[in-house]
């Protein structure tokens, strides 16, 4: 890299399409995280493989609504005679419980659309475009354990430099940043659709490489909380280095 | 040195566009369910476009094995016979009472040849069984073996006429839904009878459910009371849910 060209990449402000594409994500994300937690409300309990319901066992139950260990059954009947057959069972008492998926499952999934549609233009402009080369993937030498521990001790003595107006990215920030776009919200994404039986009848393999639809579903929600985490902390770095003046740079850019 | 842009701004959204409106234009000759101006069933209905132009309307839910049969609980109606509900039916009841015997199941609309069909009539066809999973909008998923008459032998044996685009079931609980001819004709698309080897239990929808595996559960109506097969779209209303829900 010669010293012309670095300066130019001094210089550079963040993109029109990334600003559009950062704002468009961020509502949807809000959205989805919102409807996530009425969705989940309904149904606080998580389980592993492709079976999890009421009347087998959860390991996890969140006390976050009243249907959390609701007890209000008829008396369960085996399907077999065998003494370990499954059981049918009766629900009791369903008007009390909570259920609000009726919106809460089309503005999840109308927000799905936003963020789904948007972060396929938002990878495909950023790798035609060069912006994931230039200003996401690390450089080689940027890529020492101490640049990284020096970094990661900047962070925590919360030194964090003022923004430059563009994506000039310190190592940490590259690294979190890649671990979102290429592996978070890829990942919440395909469980999300691992949770579609339209989708896993055109791609059954999807249920194999999570281990069933209540793994994928479990899946979905440590990845959707590993997001809202990054979300806390990139408001706190925002906040540290210059609240307005990077709400500026990334809006209208002065 | 300055590089070419390989990509403009105007082609990036000009292709942007062009692909989305490639998404939406199967969607625009199938026959779509109204959106009654909300943003959200416009949503479920581009849902289904896309659903529609991008997965194959030919794939199989996935079948599962004997002892994969899990524990299932029966939610919603548990029974239409419960006079201290709402949905209570007299109609059903009578029926509870003699054993389905006089039970039939009416298939109407456009039919060459519109009449009713008995339990044992339907038990008639060729059955199908099939493992599959019940995927519950609440998050709760279960695996139960469904045997019964495919809704495509039912339709062919009626005569569904040309001009036929919706399939509408009625329940004895008071539920109107519909299906598009793609998932009516599905192979796994079934008028089940029988459950984990027995007859369909009261709380999964006695004598006759409908089990629709590319859908979420709910749109496996129970207690199902008529069949109208129709050119227009039988509108129940925006009640606050999908009317499509692959998802």
């Amino acid at each position: 890299m010669d010293y012309s060209e670095s300066s130019q990449i001094e210089k550079a402000k963040h993109k029109p399409w990334v600003k559009t594409s950062h704002w468009i994500i961020t509502l949807s994300f809000l959205i989805l995280v919102f409807t996530g937690i009425e969705i989940l409300m309904v149904h606080p309990r998580l389980y592993w493989g492709e079976v999890g319901n009421e009347l087998t066992p959860a390991f996890l139950e969140f006390p976050i609504s009243r249907n959390y260990q609701r007890s209000d059954w008829e008396e369960q009947i085996p399907f077999f005679d065998s003494e370990d057959s499954p059981v049918s069972a009766g629900r009791l008492g369903e008007e009390e419980m909570f259920n609000q998926n009726g919106w809460g499952r089309s503005l999840h999934l109308l927000a799905a659309w936003f963020l789904v549609l948007t972060g396929l233009f938002y990878l495909i402009i950023g790798l035609l475009s060069g912006h994931f080369q230039k200003h996401i993937w690390p450089k080689l030498k940027e890529l020492t354990p101490k640049k990284f521990f020096r970094d990661l001790k900047e962070h925590f003595k919360l030194k964090i430099s003022p923004p430059t107006g563009g994506p000039q990215y310190g190592l940490l920030q590259k690294l979190s940043y890649m671990g979102i776009i290429f592996i978070a919200l890829p990942m919440a994404i395909i469980t999300g659709f691992t949770m579609s039986p339209a989708i896993t009848a055109a791609y059954p393999f999807l249920l194999d490489i999570f281990g069933g639809y209540q793994s994928a579903r479990t899946i979905h929600f440590f990845t959707s909380t590993s997001l809202e985490i990054f979300m806390v902390v990139h408001v706190l770095m925002i906040v540290l280095s210059g609240f307005k003046a990077q709400i500026r740079y990334m809006t209208i850019g002065k | 040195m300055k590089k070419k842009q390989i990509i403009t701004r105007r082609a990036a959204i000009s292709t942007g566009v062009a692909a989305l409106g490639a998404l939406l234009i199967p969607g625009c000759n199938r026959p779509m369910p109204p959106n009654y101006g909300n943003i959200l069933r416009m949503g479920d209905n581009f849902t289904y476009a896309a659903h529609r132009a991008l997965l194959s309307s030919k794939s199989l839910a996935k079948e599962y094995s004997f002892s994969d049969i899990s524990s299932m609980p029966a939610t919603g109606t548990i029974n239409p016979a419960d006079t201290s509900k709402d949905y209570f039916s007299e109609a059903y009841d009578k029926h509870l009472r003699t054993g389905f015997e006089n039970w039939q199941l009416p298939v109407e609309g456009l039919v060459a040849r519109p009449g009713s069909y008995s339990l044992n009539q339907l038990k008639k066809f060729n059955a199908r069984t099939q493992i599959t999973r019940h995927t519950c909008e609440e998050g709760w998923t279960a695996i139960a073996e469904w045997t019964g008459v495919p809704l495509r032998a039912l339709l062919e044996h009626a005569g569904i006429m040309p001009k036929a685009r919706w399939v509408n079931f009625y329940s004895y609980d008071g539920w109107l839904d519909g299906l598009d001819l793609i998932d009516a004709f599905h192979p796994q698309t079934i008028l089940a009878y029988g459950m984990n080897g027995k007859n369909l239990s009261i709380p999964h929808g006695a004598p006759v459910r409908l089990r629709l595996e590319r859908q979420i559960g709910f749109k496996s109506m129970k207690y199902i009371e008529k069949i109208v097969v129709s050119e227009e779209y039988i509108d129940p209303g925006d009640y606050g849910w999908a009317w499509y829900n692959g998802f």
